[in-house]
């Protein structure tokens, strides 16, 4: 990570703030701080980052709506950071365009590795590919063939439209009701059983130990996400 | 009129049938066991059936049972399960009744109870004993009972006319027909006779004295028939039912509809029972119209009245009340209005000298409609008693009237002389006439005789005699009566029926009154209020109001605005009324030994309250009254059900805000509470990042993490019981695997069980299940984490899952020491320890755990398992 990525820190708390440079800049990152969401904002229309890692719980405006403004013009990652456990917030906050989130407290490796890897998907998501392959699973979106180890798996065109989705956002956080969206479309955003469904049915034909699984990992209470290298 | 097509079955006689099998099917059944008279074998056949069903396993219980200590029937009373009666003291007489309360708590399938036509002791809850199995009957409890053929209402009267015994403990037919079952216990009067002479029937004292008035060859051949007829009656009727269900058209007959005018007079009472077989043969729902007349009715006309209408009610006519002066177009109007096709009149014996009788009017404007004539007896025959004529003004209206009268005449008397005899008649006459602007009929009508009397003996020459000389003043007195007579009759009746009119006016009035007063009241006190005023007011009564709570109880205390004081036995009336939405308390059948009347407030989901109205003249309400009570209630029940969702509605809007509130503090105390130890955790495992390890720097930087962690669990733990405290957590269920929740409760712990093995048993036919996937998952780490202290590292922890019928049931088991034998029942207390743990923990996470299950309808258990270690158990109902 020699690019010195600049990321921009948005966080009401001294001490975080403190913390977070210390942190990404022993990671080497170049880092701007923030202390409320006006001067977020105003950091974010003016300069150009590779990432913003933004508080939810903000004394003026709400990290939510923060977030949305940005979205309307930066399409580089956004981590969302959150003391509430709160489902729903993180929910909202995925589902208005943030990559990832993480709750206080977190680790700090925990943190370094989504940076890490929302800068990856972001930074190399210009070329699609015809052919994904991540760990020991290869996937053909052409000709729709799915390996595992080399061995050919059979998918359902629904469970392969999903699994193709999962490996586009590998590593990324993907709600129910983005899946939905994505693979069966807009009407059934109600229908949330159909991922718990069809993750269950990809497990069972793609993980090693389905009850115990290493790529599609459950979200508590969010969705899913495909665990790519790390 | 359109007649009916001749195939397709009225869709009012098909909703009523619909209805009746959706009753039937929540209701307990009814089998009657019937009988021409005592002796019969009623109470055996149905002790004998009754030992049948339990031989099958059916849970028979013994209500009430009369044995007439007959030896054979207290050997099958043996067997069965007695409900004791219940002892009633009675001014001093103890008298024993059926347990009602006892039976409904017992809920057996079936009750047996004796004697369906029973009265029941004053104090009792209901009048007659079929009220207490129409109660029965309401909670889905079946009854066997017995009844007699000249106990059925209908019959009672031709019964009395075979026997010459009156019979006065009656039920309507009504209940004959709400019967499943009826079982006819048929016996000859020869062999009947033979057992009352062996002493099989009655104890041998009585039976004498029976056999002498009641039990008759010819008298027990008639009931018999009588018996043998009405069951196939209902053969008949039942099948007539079954082809209309099933649309059978041949014999269909078309939508009948009987009238039958209700009459003041007892006499009216057969004409109403000559209606109800009528209407049962034919197959014809009925009607009964009472016609008000402005006619003044004698307090015993009034109460007749009400009793010949209650009547009707129980035989199942439909009741219609309405004004007018003319009763036979008043009744050809109604008979139009509710499409009935014959009326039925009864044959009056008295003779209007004016004008036609009653019948001569219906039938000459009934038109197309069938005029059926029969005749009516006098049920009272018996004890019929010369009455006066009616007159309802009081001794001082005839007093003063007569002085009037007197009065004039005297100062008539000196004048006489000048302005001669005939023009005094003129003064006495215009006073006569102008009396009934004051008085009653009756004192115009002494008042008219006076006169004449006054004018014959005084002034008439010869005078100070009552011989009247010449012709033409014979002539002048009896035309001077008759003009006064007609004169003073005409105007009182005016006078009546413009009393009538205020009457109905007021009546409208006090309506609208209380209508406009309602639609300002803005609380469901302030409606209690409007509704006990006016009531009170209007009424003449002492009035109270009970309420429904929102949780849909009723409020055990009255109203504080309510007029009288209500003690525990009333309050029971008033919460029986609530719940069974009838009426009930004083004048009805129903606990009337109450002080007053109670009225269900009734809305149209669920009871409202209750309304307890007493007269302070302690007086009955006349129809008029009652009709007019039950529109007052009618429009205080759509007040107070528009204040119920009103307050519903305010309610919802503070439980919201008080919702927003706890979450904007809840969010914040919790981000004061975990940001520092976020800052702690992250500078810690930046801190180690730096240093090299195995040096004591490391060892504090781990020091520092393990106790960040510690607080960490326990400001979770905290944050976690505040949420359970404060009653707002609602769970958000949502599709949910529970491998994966599993899994992400290990992934939780990952640390904590580093040292443990875990081993998960999810059945793999476990559906996914409507779940709150964080709380469940809370509850599961916590569980898992509670095993993970208490056992020694090495050891295993099972999860296991598996649906059970429509449960999920999830089970984690460790095989370490176990929980001691105390600590079982105090585990889930807040802040509960085990003795002698180590420290390090609340105490919390237990009572969280079980906390949010709860929250999910759900129970868990803790025990120790039989091979060692402790188990809990979580059950969750699965939504469907």
């Amino acid at each position: 990570m020699n690019t010195q990525n600049h990321i921009l820190v948005v966080d009401d708390e001294i001490q975080m703030r403190r913390l977070l440079r210390t942190t990404l800049e022993s990671a080497g990152y170049r880092v701007t701080l923030a202390e409320n969401a006006a001067e977020g904002i105003r950091n974010a229309e003016t300069h150009r980052y590779d990432a913003i890692i933004l508080d939810l719980g903000l004394p003026d405006i709400d990290g939510i709506e923060v977030l949305k403004r940005i979205r309307t013009w930066a399409q580089y990652p956004i981590i969302i950071l959150s003391a509430r456990t709160s489902e729903e917030d993180i929910v909202t906050g995925l589902d208005s365009g943030a990559n990832d989130y993480l709750t206080k407290p977190f680790r700090t490796s925990e943190l370094l590795a989504r940076l890490r890897s929302s800068l990856r998907i972001f930074q190399s998501s210009a070329a699609p590919m015809a052919v994904i392959t991540v760990k020991d699973i290869s996937i053909d979106l052409d000709s729709h063939e799915v390996k595992k180890n080399g061995e050919a798996i059979k998918l359902t065109p629904t469970e392969f439209a999903l699994l193709a989705l999962f490996l586009r956002n590998a590593g990324k956080v993907l709600t129910h009701n983005y899946i939905l969206q994505q693979v069966w479309g807009p009407k059934f955003e109600e229908e949330s059983q159909y991922t718990r469904v069809y993750v269950g049915q990809l497990r069972k034909k793609l993980e090693d130990d389905p009850n115990n699984p290493k790529y599609f990992i459950t979200e508590s209470g969010i969705g899913y996400r495909f665990m790519g290298d790390e | 009129m359109t007649t009916p097509s001749e195939y397709r079955p009225d869709p009012d006689a098909l909703l009523q049938a619909l209805k009746k099998e959706q009753e039937h099917s929540q209701r307990g059944k009814l089998k009657i066991f019937f009988g021409m008279c005592a002796g019969a074998g009623k109470t055996y056949d149905m002790l004998k059936s009754a030992h049948e069903v339990k031989s099958k396993g059916i849970d028979v219980v013994t209500g009430y049972i009369e044995t007439h200590k007959r030896p054979e029937t207290e050997a099958l009373v043996a067997g069965l399960e007695i409900i004791p009666r219940k002892k009633i003291d009675y001014r001093g007489v103890e008298l024993e009744e059926m347990d009602l309360d006892a039976l409904l708590q017992r809920k057996p399938a079936i009750a047996l109870v004796d004697e369906l036509a029973h009265t029941n002791a004053p104090t009792s809850r209901h009048a007659k004993r079929y009220h207490d199995v129409l109660e029965l009957l309401d909670n889905g409890i079946n009854v066997y009972t017995t009844l007699n053929v000249q106990h059925l209402e209908s019959r009672a009267d031709t019964v009395a006319q075979i026997t010459g015994s009156i019979v006065r403990e009656t039920v309507p037919d009504s209940i004959f027909e709400l019967a499943d079952e009826v079982e006819l216990i048929d016996i000859s009067p020869e062999d009947l006779l033979k057992r009352l002479e062996e002493g099989k029937v009655y104890t041998p004292d009585r039976s004498k004295h029976a056999i002498l008035n009641f039990f008759q060859k010819g008298n027990l051949t008639a009931l018999r028939e009588m018996s043998l007829r009405l069951t196939a009656e209902r053969v008949d009727h039942q099948l007539r039912d079954y082809m209309q269900s099933k649309r059978i058209t041949d014999t269909w007959k078309s939508g009948q509809r009987l009238l039958v005018g209700i009459s003041p007079s007892p006499s009216s009472v057969s004409v109403i029972r000559w209606a109800r077989r009528m209407a049962y043969t034919m197959n014809a729902t009925w009607i009964a119209v009472y016609v008000e007349t402005s006619k003044v009715l004698s307090d015993t006309a009034k109460v007749q009245v009400n009793s010949n209408i209650k009547l009707a009610r129980e035989l199942g006519a439909e009741i219609i009340t309405t004004a007018d002066e003319n009763i036979a177009s008043a009744m050809v109007r109604i008979a139009h209005q509710h499409n009935a096709t014959q009326i039925l009149v009864g044959k009056t014996t008295q003779r209007k000298i004016f004008g036609s009788t009653l019948l001569d009017s219906i039938i000459e404007l009934s038109g197309d409609l069938d005029v059926y004539v029969v005749g009516e007896h006098d049920e009272s025959t018996t004890k019929k008693k010369f009455t006066l004529p009616e007159f309802h003004s009081g001794i001082l209206q005839y007093g003063i009237s007569s002085l009037i009268i007197v009065i004039a005449a005297l100062a008539c008397y000196p004048l006489a002389n000048y302005l001669g005899y005939q023009t005094v008649s003129l003064i006495l006459l215009l006073i006569v006439a102008l009396l009934p602007l004051i008085f009653g009929v009756g004192p115009v009508l002494l008042a008219a005789g006076l006169s004449a009397m006054l004018w014959n003996f005084f002034f008439i020459p010869p005078r100070f005699t009552f011989i009247i000389g010449l012709p033409q003043d014979i002539l002048m007195f009896t035309m001077y009566f008759a003009i006064a007579a007609v004169t003073g009759t005409l105007t009182a009746r005016i006078r009546a029926r413009e009393k009538a009119v205020r009457l109905r006016e007021a009546h409208s009035s006090a309506l609208f009154s209380l209508t406009k007063q309602l639609t300002i009241t803005k609380t469901q006190d302030e409606v209690a209020n409007t509704a006990i005023e006016n009531i009170s007011r209007f009424f003449a009564s002492d009035v109270t109001i009970f309420l429904s709570q929102p949780d849909g109880d009723i409020f055990t205390l009255a109203h504080p605005n309510s007029m009288y004081a209500v003690d525990e036995k009333e309050f029971s009336v008033a919460a029986w009324v609530y719940w069974n939405e009838k009426k009930a308390g004083k004048f009805t059948d129903t606990l009337p030994s109450a002080s007053a009347t109670y009225y269900p407030i009734t809305g149209p989901r669920y009871p409202l309250g209750v309304l307890g109205v007493r007269a302070r003249n302690g007086k009955q309400f006349t129809v008029d009254q009652e009709s007019l009570l039950q529109n007052f209630i009618a429009q205080i029940a759509s007040t107070l059900e528009r204040e119920q969702l009103n307050d519903l509605a305010r309610r919802t809007v503070i439980y919201a805000e008080s919702e927003k509130l706890y979450k904007t503090l809840f969010n914040s105390i919790s981000h004061e509470l975990r940001t520092p130890i976020a800052a702690i955790v992250s500078a810690s495992e930046g801190l180690r990042e730096k240093i090299q390890s195995n040096t004591y720097q490391q060892e504090f930087v781990d020091e520092i993490n393990t106790a960040a962690e510690r607080l960490n669990r326990l400001v979770e733990n905290l944050l976690d019981m505040t949420r359970l405290e404060s009653g707002q957590l609602a769970p958000k269920l949502d599709w949910c695997d529970l491998r994966d929740i599993v899994n992400a409760s290990l992934k939780k712990l990952e640390k904590e069980l580093s040292g443990h093995s875990v081993t998960i048993e999810i059945a793999e036919d476990l559906p996914l299940m409507k779940l709150d996937f964080g709380l469940i998952e809370q509850a599961i780490a916590n569980l898992l984490h509670n095993a993970s202290q208490y056992t020694p590292a090495g050891t295993t922890i099972t999860v296991l899952a598996r649906q059970q019928e429509h449960t999920l049931v999830v089970i984690i088991r460790d095989n370490g020491p176990g929980f001691p034998a105390q600590a079982l029942k105090k585990l889930f207390e807040k802040f509960y320890r085990v003795p002698g743990t180590r420290t390090g923990g609340t105490g919390l996470g237990l009572s969280i755990a079980k906390g949010f299950v709860e929250a999910h309808k759900g129970t868990i258990a803790a025990s120790n398992h039989p091979n060692g270690g402790a188990l809990f158990e979580i059950k969750i109902p699965m939504q469907p």
